[in-house]
């Protein structure tokens, strides 16, 4: 016979404004086993949750019910107030009376029954809950952060500096990521690998860093605190130790293939180092476009080193697969471009004068293809009348992205002033819809450019762009007129919007993170979890999450390193133990069980009978309802606890 | 022979009769027969489209209605038919209150279910392109064609479905099975004028022209709709005064059926070709300068 204590919170009106509190509390008074009900405005106020612990002591309570909001708010508070005052943390159970009763019905009498009902299921609960202690499990103190991009970069230093071991993943031959493809940055112009090459030496140089390039994450085993990660590394070729990016071998390499750093506007060989400031500063061996490894067909690269260079390239060389052990993973995947051939009404690969803002920003750059001089690419002429078209396939849920790219309005302001920076005669158009500046310095940022460098803004849309007599004819409207506008133009720059990199769908299964509907990593809580992923020991960083510019990707990935350094702060971690349990003289050993288990929590054991993992067990249930002879249950949450619950809803 | 259930239009009744005409010639020719549906009305063209007011629906709704008595699938010609009673279908499927107060004034209940095809779906999607390319007896050499869409074939893409509503390509695609050359221009997907060209007929000419002159400067001697109001203001545009006579540049307009009938040996009198638009034919086939046509 347990002595039940029940507690009904008014959350001032939120609660009392349609449910009759006095009711809940008496007709609570009279179930089986509660000794004691009484209601106060604020429960989770200090006050209210001494008038809890006062309670506990006084009328020697062993368990108790906390009428009040949803659990997402305020368990935690109330069961630690409860095992402050003596009581075993699983003895208090919370029951909903908010968002499930006041604020859901319209009819204060039905919401008054609700709430009844609501509290009387969490007293039948709470009566045969039994006493339970956290799972406590080791923590490897170690960082898997997946992509090198500035998010990746940011995270995995500030890891290290916190006296951990991290590894950096890269897929690419370098780290960087987009933003070593950047001219400028807005709003202050500071020139992009200015400020981002010293971190990338700074990660090359940490011994607390480890550098996987070339590599992609292969499997994902474990949970949180003890994740097991398998890494393929595919071979550069080129020895980074010794490698000392001469260059002799890409000047004797015959294969020539499209620069995808420079988005193919330039050529590369296919051994290269993709920029000059590219870390590790060493060469790589595009095995894809080589003439030839196995067999062998050319070798002229290895030749050329070892001759002129520092005899580094083996073309032997194999894959190798890093099995790494970690207590979190930085998932920084960054962000592809929206495919701007798909905008046919823009006409982007038909007509070659027709780029990306990526382009451009290529061709911005002093190490682009043009040295900085922007050209136009069908006759490299200058362009004197460009049209830049905001969200370019953007903010259009019936045909292209649903959502906004939020840097766009930024760069798009840079790259026109830039355009009338560099030829000072022409003159820049830009069709926008809103100019979404908010940040620091920014809306001063897009004024500033529109005045001082006499941009013309037009607001609307573009219907079409078509190529008449060698110009770009882009026909618009300019809503604030109210008229079509069509200008004849040298040149036209779409800002295409930003799409999650195209393997983090299969990334994603492998991390069983999810994925919002348009395929970006999704927040454990879009306000107040921002940085993790629902998977525990999954933090998120950078576009990979949403589309971010780099101050906030910057500051998302300090603040997951932040994240993954508290969870490292402890040398073992506690899980909720409210998790799946084998009564063992029920089980068969049938094993049904086992596959169905989604985290891979159950396994037979030496004696075949069904196993649970405490560590990695969720509680989710799946296997309780699959085990034909019922040796399965939830602790805490019995079949008996069940039918208990279901009768105080028919009652 | 597999028959289709086919609804023609007014227009293809009375001015577009050779379009009319040409789609069944090819029909045949192909295999495939149009049958014409039972207790035809007007589809009350682009005006059913309208929101606001339901009695336009009437039409289109009891045309379909009276179609699912005889088949599921319904095959047009004209773009705006097509346009309307696809949409229509559509709307029907829904079961929004606005189609329980037409069904009820029409007292012919339909709640959508009828497969509205184009003519021009038929020979890509059931027969084939490739089919048709088999079935070509005369091919054109490099005849030198300019596909008009106009806007109702293709508009609103996201419920019409039939071709990329900026670049479309099923017309192009088909002339060249027919040994054509299509000729791209920008303007092959503007709006004609549509019904403008009755109430303010004076802002029809420049829209019009422009297409016109599109498609003349891109190289086109020929253009082919499969619209009889594109036809029409195209045409008409052309026209130097009101007594109807033709400039010396005139840039005829044919049906697609017209040129596929050619191809697949029909004689022009099966396809109603006038001997202007066959002079045109033959002059468009001939190897031109660049820049071309005649200025």
């Amino acid at each position: 016979m347990k002595r039940v204590g029940v507690f009904v919170c008014h959350c001032g009106l939120n609660i009392a404004g349609n449910v009759n509190i006095k009711e809940v509390v008496e007709k609570a008074g009279k179930q089986q086993d509660v000794v004691f009900a009484v209601d106060h405005k604020y429960l989770c106020s200090e006050p209210g949750q001494t008038l809890i612990k006062d309670s506990i002591r006084q009328h020697n309570l062993d368990a108790i019910v906390v009428a009040a909001c949803s659990p997402a708010m305020h368990e935690a508070t109330f069961k630690t107030i409860a095992q402050l005052s003596g009581l075993n943390r699983y003895n208090c159970e919370i029951a909903n009376i908010r968002e499930q009763s006041s604020w859901v019905h319209d009819d204060p009498g039905k919401a008054t029954a609700k709430a009844h009902i609501t509290v009387h299921q969490g007293i039948e609960k709470v009566r045969l809950n039994e006493p339970l202690q956290p799972v406590t499990v080791p923590v490897t103190r170690k960082v898997l952060v997946i992509g090198g991009g500035i998010a990746g970069i940011r995270a995995a230093l500030d890891v290290a500096n916190g006296g951990y071991q991290v590894y950096l993943v890269e897929k690419s031959g370098t780290i960087g990521g987009r933003m070593a493809q950047l001219s400028e940055t807005f709003p202050t112009l500071d020139c992009s690998t200015c400020i981002l090459g010293p971190l990338m030496v700074e990660v090359f140089r940490h011994p607390n860093i480890k550098l996987l390039r070339l590599s992609k994450v292969e499997e994902v085993k474990g949970y949180i605190g003890n994740f097991k990660v398998k890494v393929r590394q595919e071979p550069a070729y080129v020895d980074e130790a010794k490698c000392n990016a001469c260059g002799e071998c890409a000047k004797a390499c015959p294969a020539q293939v499209p620069n995808e750093f420079d988005f193919g506007l330039t050529w590369r060989k296919a051994i290269y180092t993709p920029f000059a400031q590219a870390v590790p500063p060493a060469y790589v061996l595009d095995a894809k476009n080589c003439l030839g490894l196995l067999p062998q067909a050319c070798g002229e690269c290895k030749k050329a080193c070892d001759k002129f260079g520092t005899s580094c390239i083996d073309l032997d060389a194999w894959p190798r697969i890093h099995e790494l052990e970690v207590g979190a993973i930085i998932v920084s995947t960054g962000y592809e471009l929206y495919d701007a051939a798909k905008l046919t009404e823009y006409g982007y690969g038909t007509f070659p004068d027709v780029m990306t803002s990526m382009e451009f920003e290529r061709m911005l750059s002093a190490s682009g293809p043009t040295t900085g001089e922007i050209k136009r690419p069908s006759d490299g002429q200058t362009p004197k009348e460009i049209v830049f078209i905001q969200c370019a396939g953007q903010r259009e849920p019936e045909t292209a992205l649903p959502y906004c790219s939020k840097i766009c309005c930024m760069y798009t302001a840079r790259h026109a002033m830039m355009f009338r920076h560099k030829v000072p005669e022409g003159q820049a158009y830009v069709f926008y819809m809103d100019i979404r500046a908010g940040g620091k310095g920014y809306e001063e940022f897009v004024k500033r450019c529109q005045e001082e460098k006499g941009l013309l803004y037009l607001r609307g849309r573009v219907a079409k762009v078509y190529e008449e007599n060698g110009k770009l004819i882009v026909k618009g409207v300019d809503t604030l007129s109210g008229k079509t506008v069509q200008i004849n133009a040298d040149l036209v720059v779409l800002a295409v919007g930003m799409v999650p990199s195209s393997e983090s769908h299969e990334l994603a299964s492998k991390l069983k993170a999810s994925l919002d509907a348009n395929g970006f990593f999704s927040e454990a809580h879009p306000k107040l979890r921002p940085l993790e992923s629902p998977t525990a020991g999954i933090f998120l960083a950078g576009a990979g999450q949403s589309p971010k510019d780099i101050p906030e990707t910057v500051a998302q990935a300090s603040g997951a390193a932040g994240k993954a350094l508290g969870l490292l702060s402890s040398p073992t971690l506690e899980r909720e133990p409210t998790i799946a349990h084998v009564v063992g003289e029920l089980c068969s050993g049938c094993s049904i069980c086992v596959p169905l288990c989604p985290y891979d929590a159950l396994s037979l054991n030496a004696e075949k009978l069904a196993e649970v993992s405490e560590a990695l067990c969720e509680g989710c249930g799946t296997c309780i309802a699959s085990c034909p002879s019922g040796a399965l249950t939830l602790r805490n949450l019995t079949d008996e606890q069940m039918v208990a619950m279901i009768e105080a809803i028919v009652e | 022979m597999q028959s289709y259930l086919y609804f023609p239009g007014c227009s293809l009744r009375t001015v577009a009769k050779d379009f009319d005409r040409s789609a069944k010639a090819c029909a045949h020719a192909l295999g495939f027969e149009l049958k014409e549906m039972q207790g035809q009305l007007c589809c009350g063209a682009v005006l059913s489209n309208v929101d606001d007011n339901l009695i336009t629906k009437a039409g289109p709704n009891r045309i379909l209605a009276r179609a699912t008595q005889e088949d599921h699938t319904l095959v047009t010609l004209c773009a705006g038919c097509y346009n309307v009673l696809k949409r229509t279908d559509l709307h029907a499927k829904l079961a929004s209150p606005s189609q329980q107060t037409i069904n009820t004034f029409n007292e012919e209940t339909f709640n959508g279910g009828v497969d509205v095809i184009h003519f021009l779906e038929i020979l890509r999607d059931r027969i084939g392109f490739d089919a048709v390319e088999r079935a070509v007896k005369v091919p054109f050499k490099g005849l030198h064609v300019g596909a008009y869409y106009g806007c109702l074939l293709l508009r609103p893409a996201g419920e019409m479905k039939f071709d990329d509503p900026n670049r479309p390509s099923i017309l192009e695609n088909l002339l060249t099975r027919l040994g054509c050359t299509p000729i791209d221009y920008p303007a092959r997907t503007d709006c004609c004028g549509s019904y403008l060209s009755v109430s303010s007929p004076g802002n029809v000419q420049p829209i019009s022209g422009a297409i016109i002159r599109s498609a003349r400067s891109c190289g086109a001697r020929l253009l082919t709709v499969s619209c009889p109001l594109c036809k029409y203001n195209l045409e008409s545009s052309q026209l130097q005064d009101s007594s109807g006579s033709t400039p010396d540049d005139f840039l005829p307009i044919v049906y697609f059926t017209q040129l596929l009938g050619l191809a697949l040996g029909l004689q022009p009198e099966e396809l109603e070709l006038d001997q202007r638009q066959m002079q045109a034919v033959r002059e468009a086939t001939t190897p031109m300068l660049i820049g071309g046509g005649k200025k």
